[in-house]
């Protein structure tokens, strides 16, 4: 166990590590940070000062190594923008963003769960298809569509809730039901389909033929079976936390990462941008490693090697 | 005894109750007297398991892959007999040594894909035992499994079925299985009963022409090698059933009157139906 | 005469991990183990034994599908060339393979006759009317009709299919079909017709079989020559009949008596102890030893040859003949 732990954090550092490098190259090599903060028109000598300054003048290989270097010391640089640490600068972003999409998950989860899997017992009947339609209607129309009916209804039409900012209590509403409801309606499909899987199985229908009431079947031998593949899924959405919203929080003005990832972008920040970069793909790759953990927790087939291995 | 799409395995689902809402099912099927069909889903409860138990065709996946054999076996047991903790152990522990699997106190904590077929085909036997049936329907039991061990399931059937005196329907495709471990047979051809005797008659003097067809494909292991005779064609499919007898369009012994109705099983000798106007 | 085919001391062994990874251990396992026998031009032989004894093995090893571990393979005096060479493509023509599953051997988006003169189309050979006409003519030779040839596979029933791969197989002429399992996934009404289908193909086109299956009546009604393997090795050559009604090995003969019968019904059966071993645990000496009532200290130790018995078949068992 620990062999296989210690080999799956290697290759989590290597992942973050080409992330790191990939986002390097590409964000130096796609424009001029110097053009951006400064402006087009700023006099060259105040454009080479800002390009010392930074360090911007040197190849691009010895930024790259001075960068490594730095971020190995836990320095990803300073803002180009106000001079503020990065990190720091990522991580005061960090709770706004948690204070929608942790709600938004929690939303995925109490919705998305429990209607897939009554769609998936009632299989065709008026429920179902009702649940699958919202289903699609959930995943297919873009969250930027969905948070502008929204705030046509509640905000405009209803005027009960807030249309952007953060300055009410109420004003995180309106974005954590855009995040919960797409979400909701993947995970609602994708459970409703691994849970028709497993009750398509021999060992389901065995288990009636044992005598077994119909509502222990399926809480006993059908969901245990079904969190499998969902748990894929599911560890997807953990893996979004922090960049799932984006979208969103340029749509509601929501002062959390997204917003600050999509400034920083079109400002050629590179501090910032590595640092969420950097942060995303820690995240990310973390709740790859905790699916794979409960993989191993849910199904003994992945746990212990079998002696029937022909 | 039937091929594979004949409704063999359909009938004894039916008559269970398992197969789902979308399931038409007519008739009756009466358990000393109690007519099973339409029956609540508790008294069919009731009826699964501990008077009629089932067992399948694929026992590796008829377990359940995330539950221990033990979790699986204790269930069985505190469903029918009221048994938990250490009495359902030992109890469980009993009923896989019964299926002579050795080790049982380690087998407990294994898991389906842990064993072997024919062990996961015995713990699926144990399990049957547990809720003391008086009928157990095994379905298909050996099919999926490797000719010795086919052998050792059929005789360990036989053997549970001699000692409790537990009555067996042994559905099953295989000629051979079926005249070596039951009394009487019968012959299911596109969802319908065609014949239907005590296992020698069927052998020796079979009288429906698709059960004598069937004999007449069969080679043997022993005497002389004869020219095989194939039945022609194929079986319709269950959708698209000829008007009259379903084996009409592939018997050799078929008059005009066979395609104008479904012909009912009469009586050709004491404790012998055939459904064959010709026969 | 040269034989068609001459196997020799054939063998093919895998590395493999016991147990999930990380955590398991390497092991060896013997798939086939120094098997050999020769087929000649016309004839046939059939290969049985229980899952996991080495026979689909055996068959990829015959046509090349995977390169031996050791021995060889000599289809008409000729060692088997490079697997993937142009020698080898010109060999593979002459040997073709019949798989179980005919549905999972045919392409469902493909009309039955595309499918047909498919091999055509890879070698490279005749011309489009000339492929078509053949084609038929192969239909025709497997009992389907012309119609046959614009239809798809999920259109026509299992037997229908398992004609279709054996006119597929047919159609560049080849001396040798190996078999693996051809009939089993067909209903037993349909068997018969597949079974007489493939006696006259080999009567009329002088094929030779190579036919594996775990169904000893069928290998019996097709055979001119019987091989019993267990856990990679064959421990039983020769003679169906006499094989299957006087077996000499107790393995053959355990196996023989588990197969039901509805002529000698009610008999007693000889069950044996245990399942066959994962080949990974291959018991030493003779692998059946631990299975068998036979067994004497020798056979703990030392792993019989396979040899000639005194009425000409061959068995390996140190006790072969002795016993019965």
């Amino acid at each position: 166990m620990l062999r296989y732990l210690a080999g799956r954090l290697l290759r989590a550092v290597l992942t973050i590590f080409l992330v790191v490098t990939f986002a390097f190259f590409v964000l130096h090599l796609s424009g001029d940070p110097a053009m951006m903060i400064l402006s087009a028109d700023a006099p060259p000598e105040s454009i080479k000062a800002f390009r010392e300054a930074w360090g911007l003048d040197r190849p691009l290989w010895v930024q790259y190594a001075a960068y490594i270097v730095h971020a190995l010391q836990g320095d990803l640089g300073n803002s180009m923008r106000d001079g503020r640490p990065a990190m720091q600068l990522v991580l005061e972003r960090v709770p706004a963003t948690l204070a929608i999409t942790v709600p938004a998950f929690a939303l995925k989860l109490l919705i998305g769960i429990p209607a897939g899997i009554y769609a998936a017992l009632h299989r065709n009947s008026l429920a179902d298809r009702l649940t699958m339609m919202v289903s699609v209607a959930g995943f297919t129309v873009p969250s930027f569509v969905l948070a502008l009916v929204l705030v046509l209804v509640f905000s405009v039409q209803l005027g009960w809730l807030p249309s952007a900012g953060s300055d009410q209590s109420t004003s995180a509403i309106l974005p954590i039901v855009t995040l919960g409801v797409a979400g909701a309606a993947i995970l609602a499909r994708f459970t409703r389909s691994a849970m028709l899987e497993v009750l398509g199985q021999p060992y389901i229908r065995a288990a009636s033929a044992k005598g077994l009431q119909w509502r222990k079947v399926v809480v006993e031998h059908a969901l245990p079976n079904a969190a499998i593949p969902t748990t894929t899924i599911v560890g997807f959405m953990v893996g979004t936390l922090i960049a799932g919203a984006v979208v969103v929080e340029s749509v509601f003005a929501w002062p959390g990462i997204g917003r600050l990832l999509v400034s920083a972008v079109s400002n050629r920040d590179l501090a910032v941008v590595q640092a969420i970069l950097l942060l995303v793909a820690a995240t990310m790759v973390t709740a790859n490693i905790v699916v794979d953990i409960a993989y191993g927790w849910l199904d003994p087939r992945l746990r212990r090697g079998g002696k029937s291995d022909r | 005894m039937g091929e594979s799409g004949c409704g063999k395995s359909v009938t004894w689902l039916a008559a269970l109750g398992l197969l789902g809402s979308r399931a038409r099912i007519g008739g009756e099927v009466r358990l000393e007297g109690r007519d099973l069909v339409g029956a609540p889903v508790a008294e069919l409860e009731r009826v699964r398991g501990r008077r009629i138990a089932m067992i399948f065709q694929d026992p590796s996946s008829s377990l359940n892959p995330v539950h221990r054999i033990g979790r699986q076996l204790g269930e069985a047991l505190r469903l029918h007999r009221g048994l938990d903790g250490t009495a359902a152990e030992a109890e469980a522990r009993r009923l896989l040594d019964r299926v002579h699997i050795a080790d049982a106190q380690r087998r407990l904590g294994d898991y389906p894909h842990e064993l072997s077929g024919g062990m996961n085909q015995r713990v699926m036997i144990a399990m049957a035992l547990a809720g003391q049936p008086d009928l157990l329907v095994a379905d298909e039991p050996t099919t999926a499994l490797d000719a010795t061990v086919q052998a050792q399931i059929l005789e360990l059937l036989g053997e549970i079925r001699r000692d409790s005196g537990m009555a067996l329907v042994l559905i099953s495709h295989d000629l051979g299985v079926v005249a070596e471990n039951t009394d009487r047979v019968c012959v299911m051809y596109a969802g319908r009963v065609v014949e239907d005797a005590p296992i020698d008659t069927v052998f020796e003097a079979p009288a429906h022409p698709y059960t004598r067809g069937l004999l007449a494909a069969l080679p043997e292991l022993d005497g002389p090698r004869r020219v095989l005779t194939p039945i022609a064609g194929v079986v319709p499919d269950p959708w698209n059933l000829p008007t009259g007898c379903s084996f009409a369009p592939r018997c050799d012994r078929r008059i005009e009157a066979c395609e104008s109705a479904p012909p009912m099983p009469t009586e050709k000798a004491a404790d012998h139906r055939v459904a064959c106007i010709r026969a | 005469m040269t034989p068609l085919l001459e196997v020799s001391n054939l063998s093919r062994v895998y590395d493999v991990r016991r147990g999930a990874w990380p955590f398991g251990r390497r092991a060896t396992l013997h798939a086939v183990d120094g098997v050999s026998f020769e087929l000649a031009a016309g004839r046939t032989l059939g290969l049985v034994g229980e899952s996991g004894c080495g026979k689909t093995t055996t068959a990829k090893l015959v046509l090349g599908l995977v390169p031996p571990s050791g021995g060889e393979v000599r289809v008409a005096g000729e060692s088997l060339p490079e697997i993937g060479s142009p020698s080898w493509r010109a060999l593979r023509r002459r040997m073709q393979m019949v798989y179980q599953d005919p549905l999972g051997a045919l392409d469902r988006r493909l009309s039955v006759g595309r499918q047909v003169m498919e091999p055509l189309a890879i070698h490279g050979l005749g011309k489009a009317a000339e492929r078509r006409d053949k084609a038929l003519a192969m239909l025709d030779a497997v009992g389907l009709a012309p119609h046959h040839f614009d239809r798809f596979p999920h259109e026509l029933s299992g037997g229908q299919r398992q004609r279709i791969v054996l006119a597929r197989a047919l159609m560049l002429d080849p001396q040798l079909l190996v078999c693996d399992e051809p009939i089993s996934a067909l209903d037993v009404s349909i068997q018969a017709q597949v079974v007489n289908l493939l006696l006259a193909l080999q009567q009329r086109l002088g094929l030779a079989y190579l036919f594996i299956s775990h169904d000893l009546r069928m290998v019996r009604q097709v055979s001119h020559e019987v091989a019993v393997m267990y856990l990679g090795r064959i421990v039983e050559r020769g003679d169906p009949d006499q094989l299957f009604s006087a077996p000499a090995h107790p393995y053959t003969q355990a196996l023989v008596s588990a197969i039901p019968t509805h002529i000698r019904h009610k008999r007693r059966r000889l069950v044996l102890p245990g399942e066959p071993p994962n080949p990974v645990d291959r018991p030493a000496g003779c692998a059946f030893h631990p299975r068998c009532r036979h067994a004497i200290a020798r056979c703990r130790v030392e792993t019989p040859e396979l040899r000639t018995l005194a009425d000409g078949r061959r068995a390996a068992c140190h006790l072969a003949g002795q016993i019965g």
